[in-house]
Order: structure tokens, then sequence, then C-alpha cells
């Protein structure tokens, strides 16, 4: 805390100052690392000052002097809650470039996962925004079943979280049987978790007194704020990405949108909850799909101008030997344009705009990250607020510092 | 799609005259290039116009040209929700001339102005708050332009004598090794020197 000068004497003839408290960088309740600087009349929020930055890496710098293969990691240090899921914009970006198109397999498995990403992301921020509101209990809860999927990104791509699984062109390797079994598996059981997480505090007095009519946001302001996902819906409109501009295969996937009648943080609450229990219908009919016999097949597009031929290949043929070779040191070429790929990420659209030289370098790369657009609107929505409901209002936004700084 | 994007571009240039110097339809996006002394006119017609309604924000940022005359290029990103449509806008700039700030028609625009204006240099004018962002507090220069170099110029460490965080020029044991790893067969085009009129 800073300034704090001594109480006037006398306030009517001096005048009352206003109280500016600094919140953050390292508080548990900032998510990471953000600093507020916060300026009080009483216990009442006149103006929030959010300082960001803290994190910056300059990913969209380091870019620019990487090939596109070697910039896929990147993109899972933005929102480390679910990595695939950036990966997935920027692997769509670069295909929309080359014009390449992922094999069938390839699509189910990136729905796949994706959708274990969801889960990974609203089971941490809905707890942990019970958490930031007191409830000690439900991150335990969500911990144990986020450990569980982060078995399977292990098992799939050999990290729990860093993953760089998914690649232009499809996916770095094909699943194991028995681990579409085993998140077939998962799927039932995780659906009593999230009625017994629902039991827990979703229903909470205490949960809804801190959250109902808080944080309150109508329609038309949060798309004038850039806001998108969660965000929106829970002001009322029916906008997914999945749904609106469908890519891969989620035109064929069965499931609803929750949409929010009252746009508080109550409901954006309730909403995660409800979206969770959608993405696991979609990874049962991911599982479904990706067991049937017709489905089997490539996970990665066969032009070897831009995917790895197979190990075994390599050992046989000179040309697929060349191939891996001029892809792991130059990488493949982009043609040369401009496109701007957007996926529904579990806090928002998160969108990638790349522009190509033609090199095989990206000329330039603009992240484009929910947070960064939901917290700008920290202000507009703390104004008036209590300061206890600052801590519920920025749990609710669903801000990860990885791809707020970038 | 495409066709229906043409001619949708082709009505808003119609709508503005003069204040769009180019409608491109690629990878089934539209793109306008827009005059700058009319980006802001352009961009309220695209949110309140009743066939464009572009009215979720998306994205402001810039990229870097420095060959041009005017070496930025910012581009807005804009969505209409009503009719599931994307638009993308685009202006030319230099470090001199300021391009208006859309914040009175989108508050969103607002952070996204900032870390253009942060990492490039681009000025936004009418922005309330034009602050620095992204980069650290007191950095100097504009680090997505294309003459900064990816080092960077200071480095920070610790120091225990003094007992607080000092700056300092960057040292490399060794020097950054920029791999051109370009095919001469495929790849950026480039004319060979004293070989630039074959290739007209």
């Amino acid at each position: 805390m800073n300034d704090q000068t001594p109480a006037p004497a006398k306030p009517e003839s001096q005048g009352l100052r206003n109280f500016n408290i600094n919140f953050g960088p390292q508080h548990p309740a900032a998510h990471g690392v953000l600093r507020l600087i916060l300026e009080l009349d009483g216990e009442v929020v006149e103006r929030v000052d959010p300082h960001v930055g803290f994190l910056h890496r300059g990913t969209e710098k380091l870019m620019e002097s990487r090939t596109y293969l070697q910039n896929v990691p990147y993109f899972d240090r933005l929102d480390y809650c679910a990595p695939m899921n950036q990966e997935h914009a920027f692997c769509l970006a670069i295909e929309r470039l080359l014009g390449v198109e992922v094999p069938r397999r390839g699509q189910l498995i990136r729905v796949l996962y994706a959708e274990i990403g969801r889960l990974l992301s609203h089971l941490l921020n809905v707890t942990s925004q019970a958490m930031d509101v007191g409830a000690l209990t439900p991150p335990l809860w969500g911990y144990e079943e986020r450990e569980k999927l982060m078995v399977f990104y292990e098992r799939a791509s050999g990290a729990r979280m860093h993953a760089n699984y998914f690649r232009p062109g499809g996916v770095a390797r094909d699943l194991p049987d028995q681990l579409v079994e085993d998140i077939g598996a998962f799927c039932d059981p995780f659906l009593k978790v999230v009625e017994d997480l629902d039991e827990l505090f979703i229903g909470n007095r205490i949960f809804k007194q801190r959250n109902v009519d808080i944080g309150v946001i109508s329609l038309e302001d949060a798309w004038k704020w850039g806001f998108s996902g969660v965000m929106v819906r829970g002001s009322g409109a029916a906008w997914d990405l999945r749904k609106a501009q469908p890519y891969e295969c989620y035109e064929e996937m069965e499931f609803d949108i929750p949409v929010g009648k009252h746009g508080d943080c109550y409901d954006r609450a309730v909403i995660r909850m409800e979206e969770m229990r959608q993405s696991t219908s979609i990874m049962k009919q991911c599982v479904e799909k990706l067991m049937r016999a017709e489905n089997r097949g490539p996970v990665m597009a066969p032009n070897h101008k831009i995917t790895p031929p197979s190990r075994g290949e390599m050992k046989r043929s000179m040309e697929a030997l060349i191939h891996h070779f001029k892809l792991f040191t130059e990488g493949f070429h982009v043609p040369e344009g401009e496109v701007y790929a957007a996926v529904e990420a579990p806090k928002g659209e998160f969108g990638v705009y790349l522009v190509s030289d033609g090199g095989d370098k990206p000329y330039r790369c603009k992240i484009r990250a929910p947070g960064f657009a939901h917290l700008s609107a920290m202000d507009f929505l703390c104004k008036n607020h209590m300061l206890a409901d600052v801590s519920a209002i920025l749990g609710s936004l669903d801000i990860v510092f990885g791809e707020v700084d970038r | 799609m495409s066709a229906e994007l043409e001619a949708l571009g082709a009505k808003i240039s119609g709508a503005l005259l003069g204040a769009v110097t180019d409608v491109k339809v690629a990878y089934g996006e539209l793109t306008l290039t827009v005059v700058r002394e009319r980006w802001l006119e352009v961009a309220a017609h695209l949110r309140d116009s009743p066939d464009c309604l572009f009215v979720c924000f998306i994205d402001v940022t810039a990229a870097d040209y420095p060959q041009r005359a005017e070496r930025f290029e910012v581009v807005a990103h804009l969505l209409s929700p009503k009719y599931n449509r994307r638009i993308r806008i685009k202006t030319p700039a230099s470090e001199e001339t300021p391009v208006a700030s859309l914040v009175t028609l989108y508050p969103g625009a607002d952070w996204f102005e900032r870390e253009t204006y942060d990492l490039f240099g681009v000025i936004f004018s009418g922005h309330p708050d034009l602050r620095r962002i992204m980069t650290d507090y007191g950095f100097d220069g504009h680090p997505l332009r294309k003459d900064f170099p990816m080092t960077g110029f200071v480095e920070v460490r610790y120091d225990d004598e003094q007992k607080r965080v000092v700056y300092e020029p960057v040292r490399l044991s060794q020097e950054y090794r920029n791999f051109e790893f370009l095919s001469p067969w495929e790849g950026v085009h480039y004319d060979l020197p004293g070989d630039e009129k074959a290739s007209k």
C-alpha cells in the first residue's frame, strides 16, 4: 500500500482525499502478476488502473525470427491453462494460408483435445473463482480432475502442459487405442464430479451473495469492449465460434450453448459449469467416432513439404530423408498473404493474425488474446463496486497472464 | 461466400466515396484499405450502417514495413455477430502521422491502441490515455519495429551490492546467429546482383 497520508483532522474544511491502494503484483487473488492501482472512496472503488506487462516476453517479436514449426510451442505458453487450444488457432492460420486439409482422424483428435483444454481451463477458473470469494475446498477438488486430464495430455504428447501436439497439417502423432478408451472412461465419472462441484458451491448462499449482480455488463457494452466467449454468453448472446463459424469437425458434434440472462459474475460461473458438461458430451462423441474403423488413418496431411515423414519411411526412402532434413532446418514456406484465424478458446475468442511474406518465418504474427480485452474493461466493470468485489470480478473474467502479457 | 464479401466491400466503398482505396477478398476474408484521414468515419459506418453492424471489436494492431514511405500499416479487425461476418480495415501511417483513435466508438480499443503505440510507436490521436502498457516502466524504444533487434538493448539482473535490480547493456557471449536456410530455388524471391532485368 502506498500513499497512506494521515487522515485530516477536520474533514469538512480540509476536504477528504481518496485512498489509493496497490493490489498486486504479488497478491494471491491477482491471478498472477497483475498490479491494480485502486482509487477508493471509503470502500467504494472509484477508478481501477490495471498495470499489465510484468510477464511480457515479447512472443510476437521472437516469432518473427523463428520458423513456423519452432513457433508452435510459444502458443502453449500463452494461456497455460489450456495449451492446445492456442496451438489450434496458430495451426488453423497456417493451414488456411497453405490450403492444407487436416485428415479426418486428425480433426477428431484436435476436437477431443480442444475440449479437454476447455475442461482444464474451466475447472481451474470456476473453482478459483470460488476461492476468490472465500471457499478453499473447490480448487482442491478441481485440481484432482485437472491432474487426470493432464495425464491425458502427457500420454498423447509427452508433456503435461506444454504439449506442442497440434502441428500445421494435423497432430504430432496418433493416439493409442487404450488412451482413447481411458478418455471415454473418464467422461461419465467426471460428470458426477461436476454435479458434486455444483452442489458444493454453485448453490451456496455465500457464493451467491458474493457473485449475483456483481460485475454486470450489458450485451451491447460487451460487444463494444471486445468481449467474447463466456463473457458475451453471460450477457445473453448465443454466440459460440464452434457453432457460428465452425472449424474442424465441430459441425457434426451435438452440443448446446448455455446462455446467461443477467451478465453478472454468477451467470458466468454457471455457464462455465454447464460448458463443462457440454464439453464432456463432445468428448464422448469424439471417443465414439475415434473408435470406429472408418475413422482410422493418418493424423497428418500427407504433404511432406509441410509435415514430417514417418520414421520408418526415412530409413528406406532418400526423398523422405531429404524432406525431414529440409523441414527441420529450413522449415516450410507459407505463401504470401494475411489471415485471421480464431478459435473458441475456453476464455473467449483466441485469434491469430498472421502475415506471411512467402518465407519460412512469419513476417508478423499478432496474437489476439481474449483475456487482454476482458481485463481492459476492469475499470468499467469495477466502478462503484466495493473493494471486495474486485477480486470476484477478476475471478469471473478468467484471465491468465501468459496470454494477457504475451 | 467471397462473392458476397466482394459485394459488401463494393457497397461500403460506394457509401463512403473516396475513403476506401482498396477492396480485397483473400482466403475468404474481406480487407478494406482506408484513407488515414477517414479512418474513424469508416469505422463508424461499419459499426452503425444497418447492412454492416460490425458491433464487436476484435483487434487493433500494426505491421511494420520499413521500406515503405509510411512504414506502418495499422490493422483493425471487427466482427458482426448479426451477419456472422468479419472484416479487416487497414490504413498506412508513419512515426509522425497520427491515426484517429477508435476509443470513442469501441471502448475496447483502448488497450489495443496502447499496445500498438508501445510496441510500434504509432500515435493515436484522441486516445484518452496513450501510455506504454506491455514494456517495462521507463522502457525506451518500440520493440516490434523491424529495426529493433530481437535481443534488445538492455538486460536486468539483481545486484547484490546495491541490493536492487540494475539495467545493463546486453552482452552476448556469442553473437545471435540468424540462420537463413532459404533455398535458392524456392521461397522468397530476390534479384541476383546484376540480374535485375531478368525478372522484369
